[in-house]
């Protein structure tokens, strides 16, 4: 007699509904005549609300869903919310980027709704195969939208990059899962658990979370295997490489740390000097690299890089207090770094132009609000006050110094002092230097508007309220201790 | 009304929105009187509240308001707060008094400018922060401060963007700023560490107990923090920025690197002066470095042509002063001389604006002269400050120098002479600028000669004030007599603690002598009046003497004329190397290391040398060989540990 698992669809009906809101935009489009992209992104704007209505009741929950493959905790509700606010707001900065005469434009839509999904599949994930189709799901909507611009080679070499790259590393993923499972019998993270906590392990298990550990090092973009990430955030559409380098970065480093404090919590202290050195060597890398950028995506990817390292830290301090500040650190992340590629889109304009950081020479004569805004997320980027960056950094690094790792902090403290110079030298040329040629005219969107105004109100309100939010994220990680 | 506290940093706040949001259409004047009057308002409050404290009990006049509690988490809290207290009040006195005063003299100096409305936006934005830092009652909220002035100073110091040497002056201010901005971060961490707070109070009082004497870890923070100071307030070895932030308008050359900003430092050193008392080789190396700066900057001041950079190289001699008080342990003569100093220093600053204003923007001394007729009423108020930088009885700067030079005396002999010997210079050099520009034949040119004007009096009515200041101002510090020295009785309770510190440590405190303060004084003045007439024999009686002088010794006036080169040096070393440093290290990783280690692979794999090959060139097989290392790196960790 077969057993058959207990549905209960209710568990993933957050992720549900984005899946069926893409098919409703997916067929709805075909009839559409004009407009394709308003109606799409209004389509996908409701299925994102309307996501985030079913995800509210996940925050009270403590249980497991679809024989323990999905676990329904407030640390899924933490991660989901993180997730639809990034995706939400990349619809909204990305509806003047795409134009109704090209073929497919809704298809960005479907795609980035999609991904939403496997996001949320990968971060609310109990078991390494659902972490990991999650990790597929997302992984293969964002090869398509990487090199979705038409006729662009750059687009299109960063579209096959990410994927042949994204290949191997998912490979490596899986290898690891695999080594997990010949060890302990099961790639359940309840399993694993147990199987750790017996004790009797080899480096076959060993081996297997390294191998894991790579695997999202890869996601997160951490150093030695960051190599891709300038060279795919610079060819994406640029509302793209803001949805990559929160959402693709929030889920990996959810799923990482639910895995890794989780299923493999008595592994602690293998694991603990592996981060410490990718810690370290991701700050130092990415913050020196970014220095000598004038291309401000290139610049973006590698300071994405930087703040990858400074979550790492979170990890490393390995106390709920940590990786709350992971967590508060990721939100914060995403109204920042969104907000920034945001504005580079509307600098840049869809044909990719104006990336270089010259362009911005002057803006804040052109377009004052548009340079302060500019600034505030650079500002949090650089971790200043009362930015939301500056207390994620704040929140990270004092957990890290009460459990001892001072030199990670003075390295992390000595490389963000650096930072401030790259992201000053952007606040600089809009503020003090003066444009060579006169401007091209911006031009603004409602829904782009609404996208920046809803990331500069979120970094600097969570940034001078934060207690709230922190607490948010204290309770949220409380399911993993 | 101490409960109102908040108001005193949030007025500007207000200014600063109403101004950068809604003035587009307003006239100059209503945009210059909201700015002047919101830093007006933060003055009226301020002294409220120190008319209450004075009357309360001399021991217990520290309040502390806590407005909210910004970060509460776990065993994490940082309550965000002001902290009243005689310190805290003389620095809000002063920062929305001065700060006053020079918004009411821009409007008619700024006159007529573009972007009138975004000058005085920043200068509002920078008294709130200004404002912020010296009424915070935590470190954190003083390093918010501490980044926001330096931000509106970078800010102000490239107002004349268009102007390439501005935006670079600007640009050099803000990564100068950096080394002692990340030595002030680092400070700040140790004493979270050690403490678990940040709160002054707490900090402070639990110093004794959790840290001791001389060790290692206070001497550490002291010096990371002294590393800030250094930064902010342009000393040895990160001054260079300051001389070139005169770039800015004259007004903000006024306001903020001479009368409040760059006293930050001086201020932040004062109120950990519990920490700095308890490391004495952090007490001597801020003792020496003032002394040294104070001397330094002197002789370049005497060699330069350019009024304001006169003023700049002074203002630095004189924060190497206040610095100087502060490591020999007279902490309260330091923030004397810095309430003294914003007196005199804005007031000078204000007159060679109003100079410039006349002279269509000239700076060069070498082209002025003669000037008294034409600008009476900045003849006579530059002459006021001239009187009181270079220590005339019975001008202010008389009574905080003397009282600095005293302290330095009674702990050694050196720093005496150190500050004798700057002293003198200053008095030179500063009436040296005073004869080249308003005495001796006019070297005008023909062009701007019929143009010469006074300033209209919203311009000098300011410097009027400032030269009554100036004047009376120093007359809250007397010496000797018992009682009289008001100004260091009301801070004493501050310093109380450490001075209890270092009185303990040194067996026994020496006793002051009467003669031995009336001798100093003695020589305090007859040093000023010997650089006066100094002054006087080589730019009036002689006024080929100077020419005589640098022709005798070249390449000594060729190198303090210069600067010693150290711009240069500093140019070559730092501001450069870091750059290339950084593209090094890109490139040596990213390119040659992880390049040579792929390379070596390939021919490892393969059996034969390739094309070398940049790595982030893009080749995606070269990248998976970077995973690959990698993976073969941790996996090989793991497992064979």
């Amino acid at each position: 007699m077969i057993q058959f698992p207990v549905v209960n669809l209710g568990g993933i009906l957050p992720a549900l509904i984005l899946c069926i809101a893409g098919l409703v935009v997916m067929l709805a489009c075909l009839f559409v005549k004009r407009g394709t992209v308003t109606v799409a992104a209004i389509m996908s704007a409701i299925g994102i609300l309307a996501a985030g209505a079913a995800n509210s009741p996940l925050r009270v929950l403590n249980e497991t869903a679809f024989s323990g493959l999905v676990s329904l905790d407030p640390y899924s509700w933490f991660f989901n919310f993180l997730i639809l606010i990034a995706t939400g707001l990349t619809v909204l900065a990305s509806v003047r980027y795409l134009s109704d005469d090209e073929p497919g434009a809704y298809e960005y839509f479907v795609l980035l709704l999609f991904s939403g999904a496997g996001m949320m599949f990968m971060v609310s994930g109990n078991h390494l195969l659902t972490i990991f189709v999650g990790l597929e799901t997302l992984s293969i909507s964002i090869y398509v939208l990487a090199g979705i611009i038409p006729k662009n080679p750059k687009s299109s070499e960063a579209a096959l990059k990410y994927l042949i790259l994204g290949g191997f590393s998912s490979g490596i993923f899986l290898y690891g899962a695999a080594l997990l499972y010949g060890s302990a019998g099961s790639t359940g993270l309840p399993a694993l658990t147990e199987y750790f906590k017996a004790g009797t392990f080899g480096p076959m298990a060993l081996a297997g979370m390294g191998l894991l550990a790579i695997g999202f090092a890869f996601k997160v973009s951490a150093v030695p295997f960051h190599m891709w990430t300038p060279d795919v955030y610079e060819g994406a559409p640029t509302p793209i490489t803001g949805f990559m380098s929160v959402g693709v970065k929030a889920a990996a480093f959810a799923a990482f740390v639910r895995v890794f404090f989780d299923a493999l919590g008595e592994l602690q202290v293998n694991w603990t000097e592996i981060l410490w050195v990718l810690a370290a060597l991701t700050m130092i890398l990415g913050n020196l690299a970014a220095i000598v950028q004038d291309n401000i995506k290139r610049m973006l990817a590698y300071s994405s890089i930087a703040h990858a390292g400074y979550i790492l830290i979170g990890m490393v301090a390995g106390t709920e207090l940590g990786t709350a500040g992971v967590l508060y650190y990721l939100l914060a992340y995403t109204f920042t770094n969104i907000g920034a590629f945001g504005v580079v889109a509307l600098v840049g304009s869809k044909r990719e132009a104006n990336v270089h950081i010259d362009d911005y020479r002057g803006l804040a004569k052109s377009n004052p609000l548009l340079a302060l805004v500019m600034s505030i997320f650079l500002f949090s980027l650089a971790g200043i006050p009362p930015t939301a960056g500056f207390v994620g950094k704040f929140a990270i690094f004092s957990a890290a110094i009460a459990q001892g790792y001072i030199w990670l902090v003075v390295i992390g403290a000595l490389t963000s002092a650096a930072s401030v110079y790259y992201y000053f030298r952007v606040v600089m040329k809009m503020y003090m230097e003066v444009p060579e040629t006169t401007p091209a005219r911006l031009e603004f969107s409602p829904s782009m508007i609404l996208a920046l105004g809803i990331a500069v109100i979120g970094v600097v309100y969570i940034g001078i309220f934060p207690t709230t939010y922190l607490n948010l994220a204290l309770e949220s990680v409380k399911p993993l201790f | 009304m101490t409960d109102l506290v908040w108001l005193i940093p949030v007025f500007p706040l207000i200014g600063f929105l109403i101004n950068g949001l809604f003035t587009r259409k307003l006239p100059e004047k209503a945009i210059g009187w909201i700015g002047s009057l919101s830093v007006g308002a933060s003055f009226v409050v301020a002294v409220l509240i120190f008319l209450e404290v004075l009357g309360m009990e001399p021991g217990s006049r520290s309040v502390q308001k806590i407005v909210y509690t910004w970060i509460l988490s776990g065993d994490l809290s940082v309550p965000i707060g002001f902290l009243i207290d005689p310190l805290s009040l003389v620095m809000m006195l002063v920062v929305s008094g001065v700060g006053f005063i020079i918004h009411v003299y821009s409007i008619g100096y700024m006159h007529g400018e573009t972007g009138f409305r975004r000058y005085f936006a920043y200068l509002n934005l920078f008294v709130f922060n200004m404002l912020i830092l010296v009424s915070a009652n935590n470190f954190l909220l003083l390093f918010v401060g501490w980044e926001g002035v330096g931000l509106c100073s970078y800010l102000l110091i490239g107002y004349y963007y268009e102007k390439k040497s501005a935006a670079d002056a600007g640009k050099k201010a803000f990564v100068v700023n950096r080394v002692g901005d990340f030595g002030f971060l680092v400070g700040m961490f140790l004493i979270f560490i050690t403490f678990g707070t940040f709160d002054f109070t707490q900090v402070f009082s639990e110093a004794t107990a959790k840290l001791t004497q001389g060790g290692l870890m206070v001497t550490g923070i002291t010096l990371l923090l002294f590393l800030g100071a250094t930064g902010k307030s342009a000393q040895i070895p990160l001054y260079t920025w300051l001389p070139d932030a005169m770039e800015g308008p004259t007004p903000v050359s006024a306001l903020i690197h001479a009368a409040t900003m760059v006293t930050a430092g001086v201020y932040m050193v004062a109120r950990c002066s519990v920490l700095f008392a308890m490391a004495p080789v952090s007490m001597t190396t801020v003792a020496v470095i003032g002394g040294a700066t104070a001397f330094y900057a002197a002789t370049i001041g005497m060699t330069q042509f350019d009024i304001k950079r006169v003023l700049a190289y002074s203002t630095i001699s004189q924060l190497g002063y206040m610095f100087m008080a502060c490591g020999v342990g007279a902490f309260a003569s330091g923030i004397f001389h810095l309430m003294t100093h914003a007196f005199f220093k804005a007031l000078l600053f204000m007159a060679a604006g109003s100079v410039m204003h006349a002279m269509a923007g000239e700076l060069d001394m070498r082209k002025m002269g003669n000037l008294r007729h034409k600008l009476p009423q900045t003849h006579w108020t530059y002459l006021f400050g001239t009187l009181a930088i270079a220590g005339i009885f019975p001008f202010a700067g008389f009574f905080s120098k003397d009282e600095i030079l005293f302290y330095s005396f009674e702990r050694h002999m050196g720093f005496w002479i150190l500050g004798a010997l700057a002293a003198i210079m200053t008095s030179y050099y500063m009436f040296r600028s005073v004869f080249m520009t308003f005495y001796g034949k006019s070297r005008v040119e023909a062009d701007v000669a019929h143009h010469l004007h006074e300033s209209p009096p919203i311009m000098t009515v300011p410097l009027m004030i400032l030269a009554g200041l100036s004047l009376v101002g120093g007359l809250v510090g007397i010496p000797i007599i018992q009682g009289w020295h008001v100004f260091g009785d009301f801070l004493s309770p501050v310093f109380a603690p450490a001075t209890a510190i270092l009185t303990s440590n040194a067996h026994g405190a020496a006793h002051h002598s009467l003669a031995l303060e009336l001798i100093l004084m003695g020589m305090s003045l007859a040093i000023a009046v010997g650089g006066l007439l100094f002054a006087r024999y080589m730019y009036i009686v002689d006024p080929a003497a100077p020419d005589r002088v640098i022709s005798r010794i070249p390449e000594i006036h060729q190198l303090v004329y210069n600067k010693y080169w150290v711009d240069q040096l500093y140019d070559i070393l730092f501001v450069n190397s870091i750059v290339k440093f950084s593209r090094f290290l890109w490139k040596a990783f990213d390119d040659a290391v992880v390049d040579g280690i792929v390379n070596g692979l390939a021919r490892l794999t393969r059996g034969f040398g390739g094309v070398l090959r940049q790595l982030q060139s893009g080749l995606v097989k070269d990248y998976a060989l970077s995973i690959m290392v990698g993976v073969v790196v941790i996996i090989g960790y793991l497992v064979l540990r």
